[in-house]
Order: C-alpha cells, then structure tokens, then sequence
C-alpha cells in the first residue's frame, strides 16, 4: 500500500457520516489538477452514464511504473477519480494487477460506486487502468 | 359506482414502496416520470395471477385458458374504456417505445422522399430516433416545429409552420419528459389533420395525469406505457384510429397473428391480432387492468387538482432557493421541475439528494436535443405524482439546501 493512498483516504475513512464522507471525497477532488481543455478528448472519455471522466493511462519506461491523469466534470466522480490514481500511480504493471480496488473501496465504505449498475464509470475507470497494466505484462 | 374522494393518507398506504426509509430517512420519490410506484392491488393482481389463475390466452378450451383469455381481453375493454375509443383499436406492446417503433415500422412502405415527417425538439429519444430511421430509410424529410429558447411551444407559430410544411406524419408528446410541460395538442392535431397529416401522440407522460378522450383529441396513434401510470413494467399501449391501425404493415410476425398459413405464404388476421405475436404479458395486461381500476376510483378531476397545488407549492418553494434556475413552464405542467443550481453538475447533486431519501433524477433524461436547445448538458428532474405529499416537497427543499452547503 502506497502511502499517498493511506493519506489522502484518511479523512473518508474516519469519516463519521456519509455527508462527511462525500465532503472529503470532493475536497479530494478538488486537489486534482484541472485538465486543459484540449486533452478533454472524446477518445479519453471512459464510457460512463451520466458524468464524464476523461483519463489517459501512459508508462514511464524508465521507472518501469502506470502514470494516470484525469478529471471530471462532477465534483464527487472527480473525487472518487483522485482515489483511484492515488490508489494505482507510481505502481508497476504487476503491482497494479495484484491490486484490488474493490477490497479498497470496501474499506473506505464507497463499495457501491464499484457495482456495475451505479452509471458514473468508476468501474470502467478501474478497467482501463487495469487493462493497460496487462498489456504491459503480457 | 361514485369516486372516492381524494385522500392522500388512504392513499399513501396503498403504496408499500412508499412508506419505506433510504438511508435512513424517509423516502421521498420524486421519480414518477420515470416509473411510477404501484399500488397493493398491482402487486396482488399478478401474484394472485401466477398463483391461481396462470394459463396461456387465446389458446386453450380449458377453464384456466378460458378464464385467462377472459380477464385479459377485459383489460383491453379497460383501457378502451379509459382513452374513449374502441377496442380493436388497441394493441399491447412492451412498452410506449416498442408502440413507436410498430407504427413507424408498419408506414417505412408508404414513404418516400416526397413526404415530411414534423417532429418536436422536446420529444424523448423515444419519439426522434425511430423518426429518424424511418427519414432515412425511405428519403422523407424529417423536421422539427419551432420551439421558444425557454422550451415553449407558440401554438400559432407552430400551426403556421404545420401548415406550410404538410407533413405526411406529425409526432408530438402529450407532456415533456423532461420539463413537464404540457403541449396545447388541439389546435396542432387540428392543424395536422387540416394537411391530411397521419398525427402520433406521445402520451408517456400525459396518460395519466391528463386522461385524454382520444376520439376528441383526434389523434391517429396514441403511445402510453403501464409502469408510468402505476402498472408493471413490460407493457405499453398502442391506440390506432381502426382504418390507420390496420393499415399499418405488419412489426413482427409468427403465431397468433395469422390467419391462415401456407408454406410459400401467410395471411394475417386484422388489427389488433395481426401485430400481437407470440404469448403476450398476460401478467402484465392483468396488473394494468388492476392499475386502470385504481385509477378509475379516484377523483380524477380532484386528484389532478392536488397535485395541481402540491406541484405549485414545490416550485414556489425552489424558486426561492438561491443559483436554482428552472427550465420548465410552471402554468402549465403535469409536475415536473426541472432544474439546475448555478453551474453544478446535477450528478452530485442528486447524489447527495439520495443520501437523504431524496430520488430525483438527473442527467439528459433521453432529450439530448432539448439539452442542446436549452444549452445545458444535463440538469435536475424532480417528478411528482399525486401519492407525494407537502412533506416530501419540504424534506426535498430541506434537503436540496443542506446539499448545497455541502458543496461550499
């Protein structure tokens, strides 16, 4: 477990209420850099229902490690975004693949943005990371 | 038999989904136009249906099949009952979408690129892209009536415009999905049928709320879906004046709806039968009839008065909450407001509404041309229906401004 993830998760973990809880998910959000408009690509847009996420999934060959970059236009997604690339950047393919987000949504009592009916990509935010991550093993 | 007069508090206990909390609180649905709640007697209709009375209809000489085929045809008369007009005039689809699709399906011989098909901006995807495809399978032009940049309707300027492009085909909603509003259908059917227009009515979302008398609305087709009108999911409603139903080229094809078949060809029976192929939703037609009984007790008129003034009372109350802009026309409505806050993604809004009891929607709600026209990307729906109370409308603006300060 990185350590980055342990501190930006922190506040939502001891959260004491889900109003807490989405509070510190979208000040997370707010830390994550706005991306310029010109990589707001229709070819980064992960599928998702209703918010739109845009994410590029690079690696850095000399560090063997992901570098993942995104934003959204929703406060919460772009929060639950922020998780997510604390979760998996910096990590190497391997290290990505034995990764479960899952476990680590459960533990932050956000499990239920991981179900596949809950239409804001966070899933296939997960996938595209994971996808990549295989690539590179294989 | 006299209607009952309207109760609200009769009537909140005949909806089990209702009375139930969400996270804690109670809930507050506030997303009737996207599926209305059912009452006990729905639910008892088709448990009581699969648990004694299932069999397969139109098939079978034994007392099941009989009593099956019975109960199912007498929802038919029900709803021809409910709309005033015959009924041969009506076919069960599985919902009003599928109901579009067997009318444009059943006109694509009758087109080509001398016809031109009218359209509204405001309609529901439902009621584009089947347009579309039929413009583009057969070379008709497919065009929209002027809309106000507020998502109004000018009936004269729309009249005019109906006049001079003589459609072959005119599909309009009854009510907006999105922005509740209410199309003055009259004088544009009128206009229409002046041009010898075939003349499609949405009614998703009036059905209902408006109980239209389709021989005096004086539309050709008419589209409803049960689960909006307090029935199950699964089954839709098409009306069809009987000359143009039966005129209509056949959807799908196989047993029930034949007449008589040969190995090189087939006959087909007449409207209805001939577009109601394979074992129809018997379960669902019977819970739709349990649906129409429900509401044919009910006060109509007293019914829509209330929420009349619950809808009014829940837009007096968001209008005075701060950044709110509100897309729908108030004076004339069936309940719905639909909204933004400054420039907030609604997604977190309704989010957060949920994390209080609150179901609204938010998104596109499958109008991807009105959000264009009313140059948003998506907004905030909330939908009431005549089993909300004036509790609900101000635990949702409660809420809706504890929200807010969560976003600060």
């Amino acid at each position: 477990m990185t350590n980055t993830f342990n501190k930006v998760t922190e506040s939502i973990k001891n959260a004491p209420a889900w109003q807490q809880k989405y509070r510190e998910i979208m000040l997370l959000g707010k830390t994550l850099p706005v991306l310029p408009d010109v990589l707001k690509t229709d070819d980064a847009l992960v599928p998702g229902c209703e918010s739109k996420v845009w994410m590029f999934v690079e690696f850095d060959l000399t560090e063997n490690t992901l570098v993942v970059i995104g934003d959204s236009d929703t406060r919460i997604v772009k929060g639950l975004l922020a998780i997510i690339l604390a979760l998996y950047n910096g990590l190497t393919p391997e290290q990505v693949v034995n990764k479960n987000a899952y476990e680590e949504f459960e533990k932050l009592g956000l499990i239920s943005y991981l179900s596949a009916s809950r239409g804001n990509g966070i899933k296939a935010m997960v996938d595209k990371i994971q996808t990549m991550a295989q690539h590179k093993l294989s | 038999m006299p209607a009952l007069k309207f109760d609200i508090n009769k009537i909140r206990n005949d909806f089990p989904t209702l009375n139930q909390t969400i996270n804690g609180c109670p809930l507050v649905y506030l997303d009737s136009a996207a599926t209305s709640q059912k009452p006990q007697a729905v639910i008892d209709t088709m448990t009581e249906f699969y648990t004694y009375k299932n069999a397969n209809v139109h098939r079978g000489r034994h007392t099941l099949s009989e009593q099956a085929t019975h109960l199912y045809e007498q929802v038919r008369d029900k709803t021809a009952h409910y709309f005033n007009v015959f009924s041969k005039e009506i076919v069960w689809t599985k919902g009003a979408t599928e109901a579009i699709n067997l009318v444009t399906n059943g006109l694509r011989n009758r087109l080509d690129e001398n016809d031109t098909i009218v359209i509204s901006v405001l309609e529901h995807h439902a009621n584009i892209v089947p347009w579309q495809i039929l413009s583009q399978q057969t070379g008709a032009k497919l065009v929209t009536l002027p809309l106000n940049q507020d998502g109004t309707l000018e009936t004269e300027q729309c009249c005019e415009f109906i006049k001079q492009k003589k459609p072959t085909l005119f599909a309009i909603t009854q009510a907006s999905n999105t922005l509740g509003n209410i199309t003055n259908l009259k004088p544009l059917i009128k206009a229409a049928k002046d041009e010898g227009s075939l003349v499609l009515v949405d009614g998703a979302q009036g059905a209902m709320h408006l109980k239209p008398d389709l021989r005096e609305l004086n539309c050709d087709f008419y589209v409803c879906s049960s689960h909006k009108m307090l029935g199950p999911t699964g089954l839709g409603v098409l009306y069809g004046r009987y000359e143009e139903l039966n005129a209509l080229d056949i959807y799908q094809s196989g047993g029930e709806m034949i007449d008589k078949v040969y190995l090189t060809h087939s006959t087909y029976r007449p409207a209805p039968a001939k577009f109601e192929t394979g074992t129809p939703n018997i379960s669902g037609v019977l819970g739709f009839g349990a649906a129409l009984d429900y509401l044919n007790k009910l006060d109509h008129a007293q019914m829509r008065q209330y929420k009349q003034k619950l809808f009014s009372y829940a837009a007096q109350e968001l209008v005075k909450v701060e950044g709110i802009t509100i897309y729908s026309n108030l004076s004339d409505n069936i309940g719905t407001l639909c909204f933004n806050l400054n420039d907030e993604h609604p997604y977190d809004l309704a989010t957060l509404l949920d994390g209080y009891g609150v179901a609204v929607r938010s998104g596109h709600h499958c109008t991807q041309p009105l959000m264009t026209h009313l140059g948003v990307n998506g907004t905030l729906r909330a939908s009431f229906s005549f089993y909300n109370t004036y509790d609900d409308v101000d635990i949702f603006i409660n809420s809706l401004k504890k929200c807010i300060a969560l976003l600060d």
